[in-house]
């Protein structure tokens, strides 16, 4: 057992601090810099990251779960208003039903996001939403014409409402076709399974950053911000606060790391299991996090111009995507073999 | 980066797995019972003789010289055979490893290691809890000795002990943390007496309190140079707050797998909320484990022990107490007497924000060492 990360790894998470670095907001008014934002997503295009999960010869992925992980990491530390998340369980559910996609995509979640969105035979289409939607022109999603699973895709609208205001979602206009073109595939359950171990293991990524950066927010504020003639971070009933934000924000970076590795290595039902318990930690800290990021701004940090609430939010997305607490919580459960009515449900 | 077992350490893996078959005491849970501790000493010696037991430390003290790892693995399948944790005995040989002169650690060190010796650690004082540098017990030059008095409390396993690593004054001239020195005070002599408290709980064996009059050391068995003793200390409590030195993923591991069978074998008995405590727990002993690794991996690196303790020590204190609660939420708090086993996981797990510097004091040091906030 050897957890660091490798000389390569390293190097990778260097290239996005830079690009971040140069391009990422800094402040609530940047978000409306659209110049500024078609600079970033046009670097995060060219750094190749949205393709990391794309198949290779052997039909293996370019690169594992752990390097998507420490991009996503990183954009969400920085706030990136630039689609990663949506072209990567994209371009993963391409990979896993042996088809090539043909523009921009993401992927359609079910309009709780709790699960990758799935048409079937015979029935209507059912309620769907893009997310991580900025920039794409379609979303993938399951299609199940009859036994056998394979992809289709829908158009999407224009990006908008999200609670997130770094990542735009969009509606899946509905329609009434009776059947969809599937194609790819089959689909097992065990490939859903792993898809849905790595897009638990990229929200958990993201909130370990959007956790380091809401405390390097508030840990700043704390040391400049004065009353009483000396600073807020002397107190200890604030100090207090920003330490437990630190040492949650730390237990989630070890599950983080440790469900990335997962993905590619274990059985489906264990990389699931461990994205699950991952999921189920860094859900419960992130919020916490995000709100005494919040608290620690006093009056300031309940002003829609500083930076907290948009790691809030952020984190509200990345929290509700493929399941939150409860959600996760069940699949703790169900890796130990208690369900049911002994479940949460 | 990988989190599985290189052929070394599979190969020790299945090797202890083996062992554990025939050789797991069944001791009852360490928080909970006196038996526990009637037999740790014999397990510490069986663990030993069998090659697994300080696989981290040299060779030359009855160690292994191993990586870091190996203590993992031993963690994780003493928890998954339900055997008692390894005696947690890191922060004493690190702290006389480091400070001690060749002569102290070839005299002292091989006999803590192989349980030949046993040791207890008298830091604490009534009236010197988190604030230890004001600490009161003297140390007096006579001729080649020292003559020792003053009280040391929440002194662990001072029943047991042969010998106490004790923090007292040497220089009272000079203020608080500078007149410190540490000694091997041997607790079968006159002028020591201790008596066993009893905790929340009703065990005894754990804690103790040392009552030092007149009590002679040589000199020659002081730990570290005169006025070392805060910088030793600093040492033994780094290593006592981080849960890698000890053991304790094992004993959470083999406490939640004991309450997840419970519900397997009934979950209509338990209700959501139950269940749900049951689930934290099981995140929150994972984590520990996960973070373990982390943490002994970046040991790879030189990276020696240092303030990120107080963040280990808070989320095992996290742990601890999750699983208290589970604990007590699928155990019951024993309203007819019957098996208090549960009551009293759940009442030792309160002493965790307590015991190695309390979680406040924890805090303090994350803010200020780690984020880098201003002194109040």
């Amino acid at each position: 057992m050897d957890v660091r990360l490798s000389p390569e790894q390293r190097a990778l998470r260097e290239s996005v601090i830079q690009i971040v670095g140069r391009f990422g907001p800094r402040s609530v008014r940047d978000l409306d810099d659209a110049e500024r934002q078609e600079k970033l997503d046009a670097a995060v295009e060219a750094s190749g990251w949205r393709e990391l999960r794309a198949i290779t010869q052997t039909g293996a992925p370019l690169a594992s779960a752990v390097e998507v992980a420490i991009v996503a990491e990183e954009l969400g530390r920085s706030l990136a208003d630039a689609a990663f998340l949506g072209p990567t369980l994209a371009a993963e559910l391409r990979r896993c039903s042996g088809t090539t996609a043909r523009s921009h995509e993401t992927v359609a979640l079910t309009p709780d996001l709790s699960a990758v969105g799935c048409v079937a035979q015979g029935s209507p289409w059912p309620e769907l939403v893009a997310v991580d939607a900025g920039g794409a022109d379609a979303a993938v999603l399951v299609a199940a014409p009859d036994a056998s699973r394979g992809v289709t895709t829908a158009g999407i609208g224009p990006p908008g409402g999200s609670v997130d205001l770094t990542r735009p979602s969009a509606a899946v206009p509905a329609t009434d076709r009776r059947t969809c073109a599937s194609e790819g595939g089959p689909l097992a359950e065990t490939d859903l399974m792993r898809w849905t171990a790595l897009g638990l293991v990229i929200t958990c990524a993201d909130l370990v950053g959007a956790m380091r950066g809401a405390i390097d927010l508030a840990t700043d504020y704390a040391i400049t911000r004065r009353q009483y003639g000396v600073a807020v971070g002397s107190f200890q009933a604030v100090q207090h606060l920003l330490a437990d934000a630190l040492v949650s924000m730390e237990g989630s970076r070890s599950v983080t790391r440790y469900a990335g590795w997962a993905v590619d290595t274990l059985s489906p039902a264990d990389a699931l299991a461990a994205a699950g318990l991952a999921k189920a930690y860094c859900a419960r800290s992130a919020r916490a996090v995000c709100e005494t990021a919040i608290q620690v701004h006093g009056g300031i940090g309940n002003t829609w111009d500083c930076l907290a609430h948009v790691y809030l939010r952020r984190s509200l997305l990345s929290i509700d995507i493929l399941g939150g607490v409860g959600a996760s919580l069940s699949r703790v459960l169900e890796a130990k073999g208690i369900g049911g009515a002994g479940g949460l449900r | 980066m990988d989190f599985a077992d290189s052929p070394e350490e599979e190969e020790f893996r299945l090797r202890l797995r083996g062992w554990l078959e025939d050789n797991n005491p069944r001791l009852p849970p360490s928080s909970t019972s006196d038996a526990y501790w009637a037999g740790q000493a014999a397990w510490h010696r069986a663990l030993y003789d069998a090659g697994f037991f300080g696989l981290s430390w040299p060779a030359e003290i009855g160690g292994h010289g191993l990586p870091s790892v190996f203590e993992v693995i031993v963690d994780e399948e003493l928890a998954a055979a339900a055997a008692p944790p390894r005696p947690s005995l890191g922060y004493l040989v690190h702290g006389i490893m480091r400070h001690g002169n060749e002569d102290v650690r070839r005299r002292f060190l091989p006999g803590i290691v192989s349980g030949r010796d046993r040791w207890c650690q008298g830091f604490s004082e009534p009236d010197a809890g988190s604030d230890l540098a004001s600490l009161r017990t003297r140390a007096d030059r006579d001729g080649d000795d020292f003559v020792l008095t003053g009280r040391k409390v929440w002194t662990s396993y001072s029943d047991e002990a042969d010998w106490c690593l004790v923090l007292a004054r040497t220089d009272p001239t000079v203020a608080d943390h500078r007149g410190l020195s540490a000694f091997a005070l041997s607790m079968h002599q006159a002028g020591v007496e201790q008596r066993p408290l009893r905790m929340i709980n009703g065990i005894t064996r754990e804690f103790g309190e040392v009552s030092i009059d007149g009590a002679r050391v040589p000199a020659t068995d002081m730990i570290g140079d005169p006025g070392d003793g805060w910088r030793l200390a600093m040492t033994v409590v780094s290593h006592e707050r981080e849960p890698a030195e000890l053991g304790y993923v094992a004993r959470y591991g083999k406490v939640v797998n004991e309450l997840a069978d419970r519900v397997r074998a009934s979950p209509d008995r338990f209700d959501p909320e139950q269940t749900r405590d049951l689930a934290w727990a099981i995140v929150e002993a994972e984590m520990l484990r996960l973070h373990v690794c982390r943490r002994l991996s970046e040991r790879l690196d030189g990276i020696a022990p240092g303030p990120e303790g107080s963040i280990d020590k808070l989320l095992m204190t996290s742990v601890e107490q999750a699983v208290g609660h589970a604990s007590l939420s699928i155990g019951g708090a024993a309203h007819d007497g019957a098996d208090e086993t549960w009551l009293k996981v759940y009442l030792y797990s309160r002493a965790q924000s307590v015991m190695g510097g309390t979680s406040q004091i924890q805090r303090n040091l994350v803010a200020g060492r780690i984020l880098g906030l201003p002194s109040p």
